[in-house]
């Protein structure tokens, strides 16, 4: 135990401890109850971004961590500061995303007095964090840091939360109580329970119609390496969820897409007629299932691998289970395949054949669509290229046809579908590869929820292309207004929209307006060779669906295709 | 079907809510809940009585290992286990009642530990069904007033 005087605030204990987990930004936004923070922040190596809403912030350091794969930080005062970080909280949560968000609070003896922006923040959060911390004792700071670093990314990832009292943070020269954690209760699954490895591969070896489902999970595990070995190995068939996109990079010849609501096809029906299922990293969520957990994969044995024993059994009856960490576990089954023979799965990779070139995704290409943009941006991309969406049909399009070859390059919001999620994702993510070209694709609704953030994109002079694909209505909502209240529209039209790319100059970022398909590739190679930041706005009819579509309640293979 | 979980938990303020909450939002139903201090000040019991088929009963118990504050989760229903409930029971006597009420009170070896004018009050341990059947007893003898601790449990010692 440090028994000398540190001469540190309690701000300046909590800043050394986060230099210590390695934190090198925090986005933030200050406020009354943060003063000693903002203080200690000046002596500090860490840097920090000024959002312009707490939103942002918390959004921000949500795509830091995705590009990253390390922990995102963020910062916010009390009150109403805090509320603001809510939605980015429960963003993260049901996308297993690792964040320490960090509010201020009033001082311990004005605690439950309902005093000015007091708000029992914990209390609003506790069903969508991992774990929070309320701290009493800045004594304990280096303890509660260390914890909820650890908690964080370990095991399946989350936010948690640190409510942070004034006068913690600006009590003088505290000495530290050492840093041990004390995690008696919290337990991470790695290798799994193993003696069902040989069971899995037997399973796989003896199938005749296995498809593997990848998701999130594969890409928090860093397994999609021994995905694609293991799929090349057996020939698989490989599905993804949203989360699990770039699982196997696209256009690789076993990827059959995604699966689901938005899913094509033929991963639809493969995943219907399939004898094996292979689930990894995945929570049989509705977007998939469509809500009939008893009516998935029925034909099929299915296998379940995932790091939350939660998850286990959950939504659908599942035969083989193994909790533990994704590559861990696949790498396994890689150590054993070799004593079993390979499944054969030519027949079924027939069928599949066939249902694939009977059912393509294709579009128009005498009129501006967005999946020609899509496809277009996808072009101009490397294999370092980061694409961050906002939420609604631009989105899915997205999923569909953009050529996403690594998970940690594509950032969205899947499970809360959070519409302004794109452009402070891609300021996080911008800031975490500043070597990285940044792409978000967005729409003129879901822009408009966080286009504050433009401001912290010109302060930090980041370089992120922004394409538009401006249908001048909250085109998903259009879209299932038009198919299910047979199109009596209601507050879908944006009829007060700005001109986006004077709001683009207006913050000093080239605009540039797209309305017909001959300026498409130009306007795209512009955007790309120019040094800094640009927004494209890309006129498109409102008309454009996203297909195939399976509404709710139906069975995912009772798909809307045209 | 009832469980009796046994949970030991961090001895904090904060962690029953975290409980509570659980069983609350993912729409489970609990019983009875007793927290009580054990023999390590870090640690707290909680003896929760929760209805589910199996498959409920997993996803409780896998929720609450999840939970940090949560060291374990023992699921003593199939085990052998002694539990136990207190109950203080108020019941209404006249001069008619009072005898076949302290006789009632007898057979199920309960003790009178409050008198006043007009009404009794009884303490009664037993398990859960002991208790239940008091209740059914005397009721008819006009219940006034009736607490119970919720159940504890705890396994046999292996002979
Ligand atoms: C914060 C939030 N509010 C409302 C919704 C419901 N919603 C889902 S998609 C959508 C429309 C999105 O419009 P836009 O961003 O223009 O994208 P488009 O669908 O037109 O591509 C809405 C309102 C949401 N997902 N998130």
């Amino acid at each position: 135990m440090s028994k000398e005087k540190t001469g540190l605030t309690g701000a300046g204990i909590l800043l050394k401890a986060l230099q210590q987990e390695g934190v090198d930004v925090l986005f933030g936004y200050p406020g009354g109850v943060l003063l000693p923070m903002y203080d200690a922040l000046l002596d500090s190596p860490i840097r920090h971004v000024l959002t312009r809403h707490e939103q942002g912030a918390v959004f921000a350091a949500d795509g830091y961590a995705r590009v990253s794969g390390k922990v995102g930080v963020c910062l916010a005062t009390s009150g109403p500061g805090a509320t603001n970080v809510v939605t980015g909280v429960a963003n993260a949560y049901l996308d297993s995303i690792p964040l320490v968000v960090m509010t201020g609070q009033v001082s311990t003896s004005s605690l439950g007095t309902d005093s000015f922006q007091e708000v029992d923040i914990i209390g609003i959060t506790l069903p969508i964090t991992k774990h929070s911390y309320l701290v009493k004792d800045p004594r304990e700071l280096p303890r509660i840091i260390k914890e909820a670093f650890y908690i964080a990314r370990t095991g399946r990832p989350g936010p948690v939360l640190i409510d942070l009292p004034r006068d913690v943070l600006a009590q003088v020269n505290v000495e530290p109580f050492p840093s041990d954690m004390k995690l008696k209760g919290y337990k991470v699954f790695g290798r799994g329970n193993n003696g069902k490895i040989e069971e899995v591969v037997k399973a796989l070896s003896e199938s005749r119609k296995p498809v593997l489902y990848a998701g999130g999970g594969v890409v928090t595990a860093g397994a999609e390496g021994v995905v694609r070995q293991l799929t090349e190995i057996a020939n698989l068939p490989v599905v993804t969820t949203l989360m699990g996109i770039g699982s196997l990079p696209f256009g690789h010849p076993n990827l059959l897409g995604m699966v689901g609501m938005h899913g094509t096809v033929t991963a639809n029906y493969a995943v219907d007629d399939c004898d094996l299922l292979i689930a990894v990293g995945v929570r049989f969520d509705d977007r998939v299932t469509s809500g009939l957990g008893h009516r998935f994969a029925t034909k099929a044995k299915v296998i379940h691998i995932d790091i939350d024993p939660v998850e286990i059994s959950k939504v659908v009856k599942t035969h083989i289970q193994i909790v533990g960490d994704a590559r861990l576990v696949l790498e396994e089954m890689l150590d054993v395949l070799p004593g079993f023979t390979v499944p054969l799965v030519a027949d079924w990779w027939k069928q599949l054949r066939v249902w694939k070139n009977d059912h393509s995704l294709s579009y128009d290409l005498d009129r501006l669509t967005p999946q020609m943009v899509i496809e277009g941006v996808g072009k101009f991309a490397d294999e370092n290229t980061i694409i961050t969406t906002d939420v609604g049909q631009h989105q899915m399009w997205v999923a569909q046809c953009y050529p996403t070859v690594n998970p940690r390059n594509y950032a969205t919001s899947c499970g809360l579908g959070a519409m302004g999620y794109g452009l402070p994702a891609a300021v996080g993510a911008q800031i975490a590869r500043p070597d990285a070209l940044v792409i978000l694709i967005t729409g003129d609704g879901s822009l408009q929820m966080t286009m504050q953030e433009l401001a912290t994109m010109a302060q930090n002079k980041l370089p992120i292309k922004i394409i538009l694909l401006n249908n001048g209505v909250l085109g998903m909502v259009r879209q299932l207004q038009k198919t299910f209240c047979e199109g009596r529209y209601n507050q879908i039209q944006l009829d007060g929209n700005p001109n986006f790319v004077k709001i683009a100059e207006a913050y000093g970022i080239l605009g540039i307006q797209v309305d017909s398909v001959e300026q498409v590739q130009s306007a795209l190679a512009a955007a790309i060779k120019h040094p800094g930041p640009v927004l494209v706005d890309f006129t498109i009819s409102p008309d454009e669906a996203v297909l195939p579509f399976v509404p709710p309640g139906n069975e995912i293979t009772d798909m809307i295709v045209r | 079907m009832l469980h009796t979980l046994a949970v030991l938990v961090e001895n904090h303020p904060g962690v029953l809510i975290r409980v509570a909450g659980l069983f609350a939002r993912r729409g489970y139903n609990i019983d009875s809940l007793t927290v009580c201090m054990t023999e390590d000040p870090d640690v707290s019991r909680m003896t929760i009585v929760v209805n589910g088929d199996e498959q409920v009963i997993e996803q409780v118990r896998n929720q609450l290992s999840k939970l940090v504050i949560v060291h374990t989760v023992t699921d003593l229903t199939a085990q052998s286990v002694v539990d136990r409930e207190l109950a203080l029971v108020r019941v209404e006597v006249s001069a008619e009642t009072r005898s076949v009420v302290l006789q009632t009170v007898d057979v199920f070896r309960g003790r009178v530990v409050d008198m006043g004018r007009s009404n009794i009050t009884i303490e009664l341990t037993g398990d859960i069904a002991k208790i239940d059947a008091f209740v059914h007893a005397i009721r008819p003898y006009g219940l006034l007033e009736l607490v119970r601790t919720g159940k504890i449990a705890i396994l046999r010692s292996e002979v």
